[in-house]
């Protein structure tokens, strides 16, 4: 008897996959206040964000960098939801990105279309490629900060 | 010839299922699993005669000095090496490598010397060299590769010169599964009047390796790569050479008298096994030794490089995907690295693992060479004495669904 196939609906949700194959804002920004980057030494993985902050706000952002299509549509994805935000909300959002994914804490309408990530919660080993943007956003709004 | 499914069933761990298919193991570049015979001997060992080796009397002491010293021994028989003293156990072939890094190369190598190594080495037939070009002043030189992923030879003569002090080249990569010609590389040195260093961790597991044949002057490889225990490497010297070298690491078992201020050491291969060796796993890599000698490595690589073929066969069917590496099975160990653009090899790794199909994906070890291809990282597929037709068509069918996902 033939198996039934298995399923990847929950982790390869069709926007992951749309944001992996249509990045949104990939390239650099002309005038980024700050620029950071990070890699995931293990598998090679690279994420670069360019920030404009100013007045409190996500003024633009924008990504590139290469790896899986967890780590690249997180990114594209953080890029959608932050731009025009206020820092307090983008740090609110990563709080939640965060908690989705690391403690596996239910998301809400807040992240909008990050809530496609809740199922990599669920394989640890790939928590790292969804993490990688967020962990380098982290950087770029703390260097905003000691610079205001 | 061997019969895949009577050899499966001396490999416990493959009865299970993972994500509720049968589990289908390829990732044995990584590491090989273990027969029940290896399992057995190392709890027979712990049950009946563990002891610290070297110098005890009981009775004890005498049997694990005898289980671990016959293991070098058939260390030797399998290398086709007339000598056990030239066999030295280490913890992998990383510290065997960087044994003859510090203990050789410090000696022999000096400001301006040329080390000559190539693309396709595993970092950990990089970085000891690199280290000990860093010490020393010693200059690097890496040898390219052909567009099919074969070892440039003529650019590897064209490197070896009077300046060069040591040559290390693997036998086999483990990404592009390029068995290269060392016996002929070996001569090149020999005749420039540097040494020859082999990495084995491919090659010992898969191939019949002779190493007085192959002329080099040192050979490394892993126990747990050819269905051994984790933490035994093995690293061999052509005769006389460990006599000339200083000490590793000093300690315990690698002495012969210990005064104030100063030592002397103990005879090969002792003077280069300091503190208490990992005895367990050596005694149980003896049993994988037999395991693989009563299949003969003639036989197991017949029966790889069918596999080999048959999976560059099945692989070349699927849209989109390129393999890297000689085209030719002959050419090529049982590793097969793979592209399937625009998936990536982390998500055609999750989508296999979804299939029970165990692969790995990554740069392996091999970061210049991922440079070289010009990828981030490849998917490698890797085979071993129980994988079968099977196997090939359980990874091929999850490699057709990583293109319903991604294409």
């Amino acid at each position: 008897m033939a198996v039934a196939e298995p399923q990847f609906d929950d982790l390869y949700r069709e926007i992951i996959l749309d944001h992996y194959r249509r990045p949104r804002n990939r390239g650099e920004l002309a005038t980024p206040s700050q620029r950071v980057e990070g890699v995931n030494p293990v598998c090679g993985d690279e994420i670069h964000l360019d920030l404009e902050i100013g007045d409190d706000t996500i003024r633009d952002v924008s990504y590139w960098g290469h790896g899986c299509s967890i780590s690249q549509s997180s990114a594209s994805m953080l890029t959608e939801r932050l731009k025009g935000c206020s820092i307090e909300e983008a740090e609110r959002v990563m709080g939640k990105v965060r908690a989705m994914l690391i403690d596996g804490a239910a998301p809400d309408d807040e992240i909008g279309d990050l809530q496609a990530l809740e199922g990599v919660a669920r394989l640890p080993v790939r928590v790292k490629c969804a993490l990688l943007c967020w962990n380098v956003l982290k950087e770029g709004l703390q260097q905003a900060t000691t610079a205001a | 010839m061997i019969d895949p499914r009577e050899i499966r069933k001396d490999f416990p761990i493959l009865e299970q299922q993972v994500n509720g298919r049968p589990l289908v193991y390829l990732d044995n570049a990584a590491t090989t699993q273990k027969p029940r015979q290896v399992i057995e001997a190392l709890v027979r060992y712990y049950e009946t005669s563990n002891a610290n080796i070297h110098r005890g009397i009981h009775t004890l002491a005498v049997r694990a000095t005898e289980q671990y010293e016959a293991v070098r021994g058939k260390t030797a028989a399998f290398l086709s090496a007339s000598h056990p003293e030239d066999i030295v156990f280490t913890r992998n072939t990383t510290e065997a490598l960087n044994l003859v890094a510090r203990a050789w190369g410090d000696a022999n190598v000096h400001e301006g010397d040329e080390i000559v190594l190539t693309l396709m080495e595993h970092h950990s037939n990089i970085v000891p060299w690199q280290q000990l070009a860093q010490r020393t002043g010693a200059l690097l030189r890496y040898a390219g590769i052909t567009p099919e992923g074969k070892l440039d030879l003529d650019e590897v003569r064209g490197l070896i010169g009077p300046r060069t002090k040591v040559v290390s080249v693997t036998h086999m990569s483990n990404v592009l599964g390029t068995i290269n010609a060392v016996a002929e590389i070996g001569e090149m040195a020999r005749q420039a009047g540097a040494l020859m260093v082999v990495d084995g961790a491919q090659s010992a597991p898969h191939l019949p390796v002779d190493v007085e044949a192959l002329g080099c002057d040192f050979f490394a490889f892993s126990a747990h790569k050819m269905l051994g225990p984790t933490g035994v490497g093995v690293l061999w010297a052509r005769r006389g050479l460990f006599e000339t070298m200083e000490p590793f690491l000093g300690g315990g078992d690698m002495i012969a008298l210990v005064r104030q201020d100063e030592s002397t050491w103990a005879d090969v291969p002792h003077k280069f096994e300091a503190g208490t060796p990992n005895i367990a796993d050596v005694v149980a890599f003896g049993a994988a030794l037999d395991y693989l000698q009563d299949l003969g490595m003639g036989a197991v690589r017949a029966h790889e490089m069918a596999l080999t073929a048959y999976a560059m066969e099945q692989l070349s069917s699927i849209e989109g995907l390129t393999m890297h590496g000689p085209e030719r099975a002959d050419e090529r160990g049982g590793v097969v690295s793979f592209a399937m653009n625009p998936a990536h090899p982390h998500d055609i790794a999750t989508i296999a693992d979804g299939h029970g199909v165990a692969i790995r994906a990554g740069h392996h070890c091999a970061q210049l060479l991922m440079r070289h291809l010009g990828v981030a990282a490849t998917s490698r597929a890797s085979f071993s004495i129980y994988n079968d037709k099977d196997d090939i068509e359980a990874l091929a069918e999850a490699l057709e669904h990583v293109n319903r996902v991604f294409g």
